[in-house]
This record gives structure tokens, sequence and C-alpha cells, in this order.
């Protein structure tokens, strides 16, 4: 089994880089700036679903990664579509 | 042996991650900001994908990310590509040391046309329609019609 202290400190690494994102997030300035915190806290939580399938041992985790990035990437294409369009905004 | 590597895999991806959200807090704009989060974000999920892969040695689990690794790879860059696309078009702006931007006298933001610099040669440019023109729900739709005549200017 892996050593828990990597695991702890990759945790570490991964929630504060999801506190960074959730800054931007709420800072924006801007919709696209707030719609690319998003897509990196998509991915940074696919990551900490990998993390979490090594360090419990149980491979059905990995589906929800697959699920994570399918979203991500999806949405980021609902957004811009979105914006190029003209829809409304309210930054 | 497995383990070690199993551990390099997981510190670097999440080093990476980290770093991209450090870019992405810390940067000026917003093409600078997708360019820390994209490149260092597909790279920190592949890698610690990978490490899954290492940990389990496993036929499903490595075929699942391998899917995982190749939809990050494939999609990472197309999403980057629309969100750039979509912010400077809708006038997102650019961080004042920016020393390269071609579009800037060359893209009207109000027709949303973009010279080429053949304009002699191609003739008058056609309507940008997204290509959403053969749709006949959007056809009836009158605001969807390129605007003939601007009153205001």
């Amino acid at each position: 089994m892996i050593n828990p202290l990597i695991v702890n400190i990759a945790y570490l690494m991964l929630l504060s880089g999801l506190l960074f994102a959730f800054i931007r997030l709420t800072k924006g300035p801007t919709l696209p700036d707030r719609v690319v915190a998003l897509e990196l806290m998509a991915s940074i939580v696919a990551g900490t679903v990998g993390v979490h399938t090594i360090e419990t041992g149980v491979a059905s985790f990995l589906d929800i990664a697959i699920v994570l990035a399918l979203m991500a990437f999806l949405t980021a294409i609902g957004f811009g579509r979105f914006l190029e369009l003209g829809g409304p905004r309210d930054d | 042996m497995i383990e070690w590597i199993v551990s390099a895999c997981i510190l670097t991806g999440a080093a990476l991650m980290f770093l991209a959200a450090l870019g992405i807090f810390r940067l000026p704009d917003l093409p600078t900001r997708m360019h820390a989060s994209t490149k260092a974000g597909a790279l920190g999920t592949s890698l610690i994908m990978i490490g899954v892969a290492f940990a389990f040695m496993d036929v499903a689990v490595t075929a699942r990310v391998v899917a995982v690794v190749t939809f990050i790879m494939l999609t990472a860059p197309v999403a980057a590509h629309v969100i750039g696309r979509a912010g400077y078009f809708v006038g997102v702006p650019l961080w004042e040391g920016t020393v390269k931007d071609v579009l800037r006298d060359k893209y009207d933001p109000k027709t949303h046309h973009v010279e080429s610099g053949l304009e002699e040669v191609e003739g008058p440019p056609k309507p940008i329609t997204y290509g959403m023109a053969e749709c006949p729900v959007l056809q009836e739709r009158d605001e969807f019609e390129p605007k003939k005549s601007d009153p205001g200017g």
C-alpha cells in the first residue's frame, strides 16, 4: 500500500489549488475568467478522485473521474457558445 | 518499486495542478490564465491517472485510465480554444503589457468580421451565420438575420 504521508501531501496540494481556483472564481473579473476557473476546479476534483482511488483501493471511483472530465468539457463548450452568440451577461 | 513510481506520479501531478491553480490566481489576464490552467491542469490530471494505473496493475483499470487520459488530452485544447475565442470576441481586456495582438486592427467587434488582407481578390465578405443558417427555427427569428443597416451609426 502507498505511504499515507504521500497521499496527504497530494491532498494538501490539490486542496490548496482548489482554494486558489475558487478565489479566482469569486473574484472574476469577467465571465470567461470564471469559466476557466470552473474548468480547472473540475480537473482538480478529477485528480482528487484519482488520489482517493489509490488511497482506498476501490477502482469504481475512476468512473466518477471520467464523468467529471466529460462534464467539464461540455460545460466549457456550452459557455463558449453562450458567450459567442451574445447571451445576457452579468459579470 | 511500484510504490515509488506511484508516489512520484501522484506528487508530480498534484504539484502541477497546484501550479495551475497558482497561475490562474496570479496571472494578469484571460489568455495567460488559460495557458496556465489548460497545460498544467491536463498534464497533472493525466499524471495522477497514470499513477492510478500503476497502483492497480489491472487491465480494466488501465483501460479506464487510458480512456480518461485520451479524453483529457483531446478535449483540453478544444475547450481552451473555444473559451479563448469567445473571450476575445466579447471584448475581455488584455493585459497592458501584451506585446502581440494580431487581430487588434483586423477584427471588427460590431460586424464580427476579420479582415484577411485578400479582400480585393475574394470579393466582399459574406455575413457570418455560425453554421446555423440551415436551421429552420433560427431562420424564422428576425434577430438572427444580419443587420442590413445600423441606425445608431
